[in-house]
């Protein structure tokens, strides 16, 4: 199944347009791709007509360019013979948008549409999801362009079992400056499902991690995904929903009741070197984190900051972790004391965590971080900054960020989210070193680069 | 392969759902896992020829149909020296529901583990190690791997276990032997792939590793349901 349509359609019917009814969620995926994608969109609906000027085809079948994804939004009644119209008509792929089928009870109709497409090697997305969102594409949510908060273009892709867990990851994309490339909502996936998705994405250009939000699978496709997952390029997260038994199964072993579903998940997991988020905020930490950084580390941080108290706050969430925080080499601790200013070689204590104290400048962060970038017992760098210590400016963020470049060493970064400190974030953001908005947060970005391999 | 041994086992307890002891055992050692010299006896006086080769402690565990846990009710009693003790103990099983004879193994000494296996819904065969005994679910220390497994996943299984040390000696104590348990586990592992269709779940509970040897002193094995084998 070629899924390219799917994602870069470049003629789009939307099928069940209300000539009454602007809110109808065909009509808003109409409007928003006629106006903002550079699609061709035909609205059908069977009564024919004019919406906005425009013609409204009774059937797919008598538009007369070749149709590259039909987004179906009719009642779920309708949809077993809308999608062989659709085949019949040489339409390449679908996203079904209706609801009412399993989800209701109604097995019997999504076993139809299944049956129909797989007969025809035809890809649907759905039913019962808001289908695709490819940035600068296509965008099949019916949701109005002026309520989703779109992130940047960026190379992270996002599947999710649920459109609202989506939305929401898409707003704290936004929010946090990581850049996305597809985001996708499965529903029911009658046909097209996570191991699909995972095929289609590993070999996409656009995308260089790939994210999941699932609540489960189906007999076996747990096995058959992480084996595909392991063989990946790309690092791939899980976030899992409904981590908790339903009620108390009798079970007859120690095993089985040692090894629930949710302790399988995650131990199957882990042994193939897949990313598990465990909730929502660890999700974007390790999306934001790993689209910077694909390569896997054992997590020894050099750790600086301009306050002890912050110092001391990033040990404690890396014990926990049990992220190693070394001791550094006498000959690292030398050549950082020679290389600080005057005034705060006296003071800085060099442990590590480095305390730069609040009398540190620009100039002591990056000798510290220069010097943690040569240090061999050292691979991965966090700073935790604190931009309204007075010697500390918003040129720090670009400048640190440019010792990232040189040395290649992973740098993670710590900064307040405020507006006031835009400056110093986006000199970190958009020179591809991820930063965090809490001290937390900082150090699960170093997590999921050591969770990212087999172990 | 299955053995046809093997199947037949497992075919002649499916109406019960699981194999008794001295079978499961006969199928793990078939599968090349270490057993207890063992016999099964129905009359007291069989045991004698097996104390007179192996000598005294042994253990001495009931057989029935209608047990499956048997220590929770009782059916197990450890280090029996006397002929006097094993005839008590044989006496006291007898009264057992359904009882269908008494098991006598050698005594076995080691660190206790757990080696178990699941066939999961989402992910197929999994298989357990932990530390083992009647303790298992309050300790809860285990790893959890997707079979068939490999040398490192076992030993990256070892490594997981919070109680690592005491498999690696622990104060003054001998280290277990890891080569062994290393081809117990593999060995294992290869057997549950081809129980897949059959079982539902296996504990090898307790698993006895010493400094020379792993011997598998109780075994349960739960078979599926709805599918039957040949």
């Amino acid at each position: 199944m070629d899924l390219q349509t799917l994602f870069e359609p470049k003629t789009v019917g939307v099928i069940g347009v209300s000539l009454k009814n602007d809110r109808h969620p065909a009509n808003v995926i109409y409007n928003k791709n006629h106006l903002r994608y550079p699609v061709k969109v035909f609205p059908v609906n069977p009564r024919g007509g004019m919406l906005r000027g425009e013609r409204v085809f009774t059937h797919i079948s008598e538009i007369p360019q070749k149709i590259d994804l039909a987004v179906i939004a009719t009642r779920a009644e309708q949809c077993p013979e809308i999608l062989a119209e659709c085949i019949q008509a040489g339409v390449r792929s679908a996203a079904v948008i209706s609801g009412g089928f399993t989800e209701t009870g109604r097995n019997d109709l999504q076993d139809r549409i299944a049956v129909i497409a797989r007969e025809a090697e035809f890809p649907f997305i759905g039913p019962n999801c808001l289908g695709i969102y490819s940035p600068d594409h296509v965008d099949t949510f019916f949701l109005p362009t002026e309520r989703m908060v779109r992130p940047e273009k960026g190379g992270v892709a996002i599947v999710s079992q649920s459109g609202g867990i989506l939305v929401d990851q898409l707003i704290k994309f936004a929010e946090e400056g990581i850049g996305l490339s597809r985001a996708v909502s499965i529903g029911n996936k009658a046909l097209i499902t996570e191991l699909d998705l995972l095929g289609f994405l590993a070999n996409d250009h656009k995308t260089s991690v790939i994210a999941f939000y699932l609540e489960g699978f189906g007999k076996r496709e747990g096995r058959e995904f992480v084996l595909a997952a392991s063989k990946c390029p790309k690092p791939v997260i899980v976030l899992k929903g409904g981590k908790s038994p339903g009620g108390s199964k009798a079970v007859s072993s120690h095993t089985a009741s040692l090894a629930g579903d949710y302790e399988s998940f995650s131990a199957v997991l882990s042994q193939y070197g897949i990313v598990e988020a465990k909730n929502e905020f660890e999700m974007v930490c390790f999306c934001e984190s790993l689209s910077c950084y694909q390569k896997s580390i054992e997590g020894k941080i050099g750790i600086v900051s301009g306050s002890g108290g912050h110092g001391a706050l990033a040990v404690d969430a890396c014990f926990k972790r049990d992220l190693p925080v070394p001791t550094l080499s006498e000959q690292t601790v030398k050549e950082i004391r020679e290389s600080l200013s005057p005034s705060v070689q006296l003071i800085a204590s060099l442990g590590n965590p480095i305390d730069l104290t609040g009398s540190g400048v620009d100039d002591d962060f990056v000798a510290a971080v220069t010097s943690l970038s040569r240090a061999p017992e050292i691979d991965c760098i966090m700073v935790l900054l604190l931009p309204y210590l007075p010697g500390i400016t918003s040129d720090l963020g670009a400048r640190l960020s440019q010792i990232h470049q040189q040395e290649g060493k992973p740098l993670v970064a710590y900064v307040p989210h405020v507006e006031k400190y835009r400056m110093l974030i986006e000199g970190f953001e958009l020179n591809r070193v991820p930063v965090a908005h809490s001290v937390e947060g900082a150090v699960q970005m170093v997590e999921a680069m050591r969770r990212c391999r087999s172990c | 392969m299955l053995r046809k041994e093997s199947k037949e086992i497992l075919a002649n307890s499916r109406d019960r759902g699981w194999v008794l002891e001295p079978e499961a055992k006969h199928l793990l050692s078939l599968a090349g896992l270490n057993v207890p010299k063992y016999v099964w006896v129905k009359s007291f006086e069989e045991p004698a020829r097996f104390v007179n080769q192996i000598g005294y402690p042994v253990v001495a565990k009931v057989v029935s149909p209608q047990l499956l846990h048997k220590s929770d009710r009782g059916g197990v009693v450890v280090g029996i020296d006397t002929d006097a003790k094993l005839e008590e103990a044989f006496r006291q099983f007898s009264a057992f529901e359904g009882f269908d004879g008494i098991l006598v193994e050698e005594m076995l000494s080691g660190v206790e583990l757990i080696i178990g296996a699941k066939i999961d819904y989402q992910f197929g065969p999994m298989i357990l190690l932990g530390i083992g005994g009647t303790g298992v679910e309050i300790y809860r220390d285990t790893s959890l791997r997707m079979a068939p497994l490999c040398q490192d996943d076992v030993q990256s299984m070892v490594s997981a276990l919070k109680a690592r040390p005491l498999l690696e000696g622990y104060r003054g104590t001998e280290p277990v032997n890891l080569g062994e348990l290393t081809l117990m586990i593999l060995a294992f592992s290869d057997l549950v792939m081809e129980l897949e269709e059959f079982v539902e779940s296996i504990d090898l509970n307790p698993v006895m590793c010493s400094a020379d040897t792993c011997v598998v002193a109780d075994a349960r094995i739960v078979l599926r349901k709805e599918l039957i084998p040949e």
